[in-house]
């Protein structure tokens, strides 16, 4: 099986932490990963905000770059849930508007290859204790597309309770969204710093010395509300924390 | 009401208001744990809830045939069936037929149609004063306030706000409240008894809405709590009932359906309290004469946008705006319509269309978490309708207005983000330069601003920007990989 990285544009510009520990994970897993060069954005910052024709070049890419690949790994929820739940739509829409079925087909043949890092993990190659090791308190933060639109239900949480050292406590409104929402961070900052702050609170409120998600646009908008606020826990993805070991702790 | 200022700026201040913010926390937190329980004893709530959606969808694919079943039916009952294009057109037929009357007062039964077309303003302009017999509608009539929630339109409100408003004001439209009027709500509620008691027995016109229309048969339904609603369903000479086209059912079996989606989605109840149930007119029972306005104002236009369209399967129940945590901190009133919450967000740029600024901006005021889409008893999907609207705001495109395909202009104020978007996905398309430029990114790292002026402050008043790595991912592959991807 050939495996690509999908590192998605957020991660390759400011979290490139969290895709060196995807290819540590893998590679401690015995996975041999590729990295497409050709690869950049699923484009769902475009599709989100109501572009959704400046979204079709960006899926012709992104199936392009990852068409000699069996399997494409992404350490993004909503990434991974714009390819799986959208590109099929825009296929659709594409269809319905006189355009042909050439994205629908496209969309057809990326879908059943995307996985988000947990599914990857648990439901591809069946490890659920991949070794870790991470001495500290650790709540996780669901987020809304990890958790309603790939309903990857509890893959996370058993892939942490399965990491040596660490303790899972519980984060109150975990399934309430943060209020990052893409561009609705910015178009109504307001009420989304409304609902960060409410996260943030809960999460200095869970006592954990980390705050855990498989989404770092999310970890973005916590972290930096905590950031401003001072104090609380340190935000870091879960495949950060799934990538450590005794001899080296994220 | 659709001057109003956009969503954000509406926002702005309601989130700052810690009195709204923490009923609005309190009222939505408690039914939302109610109704997640009560779905729950369900076992075939997934099935029911598809066969709610398939229900709905067939009978809006078949619009047309079941309008007129059912217009056949409530003549045949001793109705009478009138066609509104739009809201004037249904304040206008409203209006004549009270006048009729010779009438110069009429209660009202709880109804979101009468509201979204301003009936009560209407009449009032015609000298007719309409009463709200709904507890929670009296409270923002006395208080010269607007509905903030589909289910709970005082939910702003907490008991000592309804307390005030009542000693205030209930003398100025009946019967006043007592002096001493505390703030328990056993004594709210005997307040509220006594005044609106008074206007049941004296009414001889009502008005009201309806949940759904049985075509089959031609039997209107209004599901509610209190039994006001059925007071002035029974007690008055003359009904006037204002439902939208979409509220049809073909059959009685149909209904069965709703009747159980219904309750525990809204209220959390496993069966409604007051169901009433009215077939045209009954001698020496109830009415004596029963008009109903079909109200069309932007649901034909709505029903031919293929994405859209689902907005139409609404039952009203309010469990998107329960759920929703932009709804939870910006209130209902920010909506500017008579459809607050997610559904609203959907549903009002799609009626009134999107050439205001705060029509168009309602389809961003959610964050996409897809909570309402969750606990929707139809299935509507919104956060795929949201996006929808989105493009139309941002792209336009073709719609349908008042019947005519016509193409829509991009929104205003929107130039600089287009533009962005088209930057950014020249970018994605050309991975060298992406790569050029996130190395300058890194290696500037230095010079980075904390807070940014401009459409960024939006980010950096309330967050701190994530600091730029010094080398992206692409780099260290390359550097660590390099060649390794080169098949």
């Amino acid at each position: 099986m050939r495996v690509a990285l999908f590192i998605t544009c957020v991660n390759d510009a400011l979290y490139p932490g969290t895709g060196r520990a995807v290819v540590t994970l893998l590679e401690r897993l015995g996975v041999e990963v590729g990295f497409p060069a050709a690869q950049t954005c699923c484009g769902q910052v475009q599709y989100n905000t109501g572009y959704r024709h400046q979204t079709e070049p960006l899926v012709r890419r992104f199936v392009d770059a990852f068409a000699e690949y069996d399997a494409v790994v992404t350490p993004s929820g909503s990434c991974a849930a714009m390819v799986r739940d959208n590109y099929p739509r825009i296929g659709q829409r594409a269809a319905s508007e006189g355009r042909g079925g050439e994205l629908t087909e496209l969309a057809g043949r990326i879908v059943p290859k995307v996985h988000e890092l947990s599914e990857f993990l648990l439901d591809v190659l069946h490890v659920e204790d991949v070794g870790a090791y991470f001495p500290h308190t650790v709540a996780y933060h669901p987020t809304c597309h990890s958790l309603r639109m790939l309903k990857v239900g509890d893959r996370p949480t058993r892939l942490l309770r399965a990491v040596k050292g660490l303790e899972l406590v519980n984060l109150p409104g975990a399934d309430e969204c943060c209020g990052f929402g893409g561009t609705f961070s910015v178009k109504n900052p307001d009420v989304s710093a409304a609902m960060g702050a409410d996260k943030v609170r809960n999460a200095v409120d869970s006592g954990a010395q980390v705050l855990c998600a498989a989404d770092n646009s999310c970890l973005m908008h916590i972290g930096g509300t905590l950031s401003r606020r001072g104090g609380g826990p340190r935000v870091l993805h879960l495949a950060e924390i799934l990538a450590s070991t005794e001899g080296n702790v994220s | 009401m659709s001057g109003a200022e956009p969503f954000p700026e509406a926002a702005r201040v309601s989130v700052r208001n810690a009195q709204l913010r923490s009923n609005l926390r309190h009222a939505t937190h408690t039914i939302r744990a109610k109704r997640a329980k009560a779905v729950a004893e369900l076992a075939d709530w997934g099935r029911l809830r598809a066969a709610g959606a398939a229900i709905k969808d067939r009978t809006l694919r078949h619009l047309d045939h079941y309008l007129e079943q059912l217009e056949s039916a409530v003549t045949a009952a001793g109705g009478q069936v009138h066609w509104a294009v739009d809201a004037d057109e249904a304040n206008r037929i409203v209006t004549r037929l009270v006048k009729a009357t010779g009438e110069t007062e009429v209660v009202k039964v709880k109804s979101m149609a009468t509201q979204e077309i301003g009936l009560n303003e209407a009449l009032a302009a015609a000298g007719i004063r309409a009463y709200e017999t709904d507890l929670a509608e009296l409270i923002v009539q006395l208080g010269d306030d607007r509905p903030s929630h589909i289910l709970v339109p005082a939910i702003h409100r907490n008991r000592t706000e309804i307390r005030d408003i009542f000693r205030h004001e209930m003398g100025h439209w009946g019967r006043p409240a007592p002096e001493d009027l505390s703030d328990s709500p056993a004594e709210l509620a005997e307040a509220a008894r006594l005044h609106l008691r008074e206007k049941f027995l004296r009414a001889k016109v009502a008005v009201s809405g309806a949940n759904f229309m049985v075509a089959e048969t031609g039997t209107l339904v209004v599901v509610e709590s209190e039994g006001n609603g059925r007071m002035c369903l029974t007690l008055p000479e003359t009904l006037i009932s204002v439902v939208g086209i979409e509220k049809t059912v073909p059959t009685w079996r149909d209904l069965e359906v709703f009747l159980q989606l219904l309750p525990r989605s809204s209220t959390a109840e496993r069966m409604n309290p007051y169901t009433s149930t009215w077939t045209g007119t009954t001698d020496g029972d109830g009415p004596r004469e029963f008009h109903l306005v079909l109200l069309d104002n932007g649901r034909t236009d709505t029903l031919a946008d293929q994405v859209g369209r689902q907005a139409l399967r609404c039952i009203r129940c309010s469990a998107c705006l329960n759920v929703c945590p932009v709804y939870e901190r910006a209130g209902g009133h920010a909506y500017g319509s008579a459809y607050p919450g997610p559904i609203g967000a959907i549903l009002t740029p799609q009626l009134r269309g999107t050439a205001s600024a705060l029509d168009a901006s309602l389809p961003y005021a959610s964050s996409l978490c897809g909570a309402c889409y969750e606990v929707c008893p139809v299935a509507i999907d919104i956060p795929e309708v949201l996006v929808h609207l989105r493009e139309r705001v941002v792209e336009g495109g073709s719609a349908t207005r008042d019947g005519a395909r016509v193409t829509i202009k991009p929104a205003k104020g929107h130039a600089a983000e287009r533009a962005a978007m088209r930057a950014a996905r020249w970018a994605f398309e050309h991975p060298r330069a992406l790569r050029a430029g996130e190395r300058l990114a890194s290696r500037t790292r230095g010079l980075h601003p904390t807070r940014l002026p401009g459409p960024g402050a939006a980010w950096t008043a309330s967050r701190d920007l994530p600091r730029v790595p010094p080398e992206p991912f692409r780099d260290w592959w390359q550097r660590t990989h390099g060649g390794r991807e080169a098949k």
